[in-house]
């Protein structure tokens, strides 16, 4: 729930008066709030939880923590899909 | 048993705990109090590798754990009323109410979402104008901000059909009700490094000061959590107390100044119960008067609920630190990830689900929590039965 995953920026765009931005975390692509990072340009990187960009990260340690959280499948966790997920423990096969 | 050769970097690790065994002398208790770190330390048996003589003990850091059984009802409830999308973080799915949890009021008809972000919940109330759209908005100072943006948007867009069941919680009152236990065993802590990314470090020098005890601001990754240990240690070993910065390179000691103006503008601070430990002073945010509007609570006005708790779960213990999850009678019986009596089997922050996962049911893994019972720090009391943080008197004002 508190997982803060590092990202890097694509790309910057307003939307309803709102800095608003695409993030690649590895692969997969979401749209990130950069209001509390107003400043975070194209191509750097943050660490960003629940959508929110809440600070800049170097890119070398960036990398160094997304290989780390892809080895352990936690990017899966974070953004797969968590009705399968809770329907996998619910079956209990996530006891295995 | 877990060996250094797993890890990303061995060397480093090995460095690192080389450094710890030389620096200890003696027995010492350290609290994580993210239930991040704890997950972290379990999957790669950071407490076996571990000098004897440093036992960590699993802090009150899972917001999924904490947030209070009338306020899951309460979700619950809003949740399976006709008109209503309820929104929530994937986490909160399986978090067990009174009698069921948001996976069943779905299997029973209704409208709950899982979304990546509070955005997203707001984004789904604009295109539905016609519904009640309700986010879930839990959780730490990690996620609060996010929480609060999505509120002050909806204000900004006058977005009139979404609402917020608000129960966020606080980290350093958590330490600060640890501290004051009577059966506390804590002699340092390991500060939750995303929280300190938006809040700075400014609001602990305070608590370490009047407790006499090192804070050590750490991440998540085991070699961010052996460096936190070292750190603390060294500053135990010492007769220190300070705030240090373990995770510097994502924490800086203002925080995050745009965030905090947002969090003091759409919460106030309120006393907040905790699941399984009791009401904690100042330990929570509610919406403040100016965005009151937005409150699910009063929006849905859902009044008379009666929570029922499992007599067996201690799950409040656990999230204390005062029993590690596989004393608990029902562990891995009658309380699996598959059929939780209580919040910490569910989400993979909370200590019991973790135990669960990395098959910790006693026998030698277990060594640090029997050792703990057998020589407790010097110094520190050894209580004869555990007893949970002493609750306020006051209910608080919100749930
Ligand atoms: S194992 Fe289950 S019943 Fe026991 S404390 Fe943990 S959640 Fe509660």
């Amino acid at each position: 729930m508190c997982l803060a995953v590092p990202g890097r920026v694509l790309e910057i765009e307003e939307r309803d008066g709102v800095r608003m931005a695409s993030v690649d975390f590895g692969g997969v692509v979401k749209d990130v709030c950069l209001e509390y990072l107003p400043d975070l340009r194209v191509g750097e990187y943050a660490i960003v939880h629940v959508g929110f960009a809440l600070q800049r990260l170097d890119e070398e340690s960036a990398r160094q923590t997304l290989a780390l959280f892809e080895g352990l499948g936690l990017l899966e966790e974070e953004f797969g899909d968590a009705w399968e997920q809770a329907a996998r423990e619910h079956e209990g096969e996530a006891q295995a | 048993m877990r060996y250094v050769e797993e890890f990303q970097d061995p060397a480093a690790a090995r460095r690192l705990l080389e450094d710890i065994r030389a620096a200890v002398t003696r027995p010492w208790a350290l609290m994580e109090v993210c239930g991040g770190q704890t997950h972290s330390i379990i999957r790669h048996g950071i407490d076996q590798l571990l000098p004897e003589e440093v036992e960590l003990i699993h802090g009150p850091g899972c917001p999924v754990c904490v947030t209070p059984l009338e306020v899951i009802d309460k979700a619950l409830e809003i949740a399976s009323r006709p008109g209503v999308f309820f929104c929530s973080f994937g986490d909160m799915l399986r978090v067990p109410g009174t009698g069921r949890d948001l996976f069943r009021v779905r299997g029973e008809g209704g409208d709950v979402r899982v979304v990546y972000s509070p955005l997203d919940a707001l984004r789904i109330a604009r295109r539905n104008p016609d519904r009640e759209v309700v986010f879930f908005g839990i959780g730490f100072e990690t996620t609060a901000p996010p929480n609060a943006m999505a509120v002050l948007q909806a204000h900004r867009l006058g977005v009139r059909n979404f609402s917020m069941l608000v129960s966020h919680v606080r980290v350093p009152p958590a330490i600060e009700a640890v501290m004051r236990s009577p059966s506390c065993r804590v002699q340092a802590f390991l500060a939750a490094g995303h929280v300190c990314s938006v809040m700075g470090v400014a609001e602990y020098p305070p608590l370490a000061e009047r407790y006499r005890v090192p804070v050590v601001v750490t991440g998540f990754e085991p070699l961010d959590i052996l460096e936190g240990v070292r750190r603390a240690v060294r500053q135990l070993e010492r007769g220190e107390h300070t705030v240090d910065n373990a995770y510097a390179r994502a924490v800086r000691p203002e925080g995050n100044p745009a965030a905090r103006a947002v969090l003091a503008d759409v919460f106030e601070v309120v006393d907040r119960a905790w699941r399984g430990i009791g009401t904690i002073p100042d330990s929570g945010w509610r919406l403040s008067e100016r965005y009151r509007a937005y409150d699910a609570e009063a929006r849905f006005a859902v009044e008379g609920i009666a929570t029922r708790e499992p007599a067996e779960c201690r799950s409040g213990e656990v999230l204390q630190g005062l029993i590690k999850p596989h004393e608990c009678e029902a562990f891995g019986t009658a309380c699996t990830p598959r059929t939780p009596l209580g919040a910490t089997m569910v989400s993979s922050e909370g200590a019991c689900a973790a135990y669960h996962l990395y098959r910790r049911l006693g026998g030698p893994a277990a060594r640090s929590a029997a050792s703990s019972h057998a020589a407790p720090p010097p110094g520190t009391p050894s209580p004869a039965a555990p007893s949970p943080v002493t609750p306020s008197v006051e209910a608080s004002p919100v749930v």
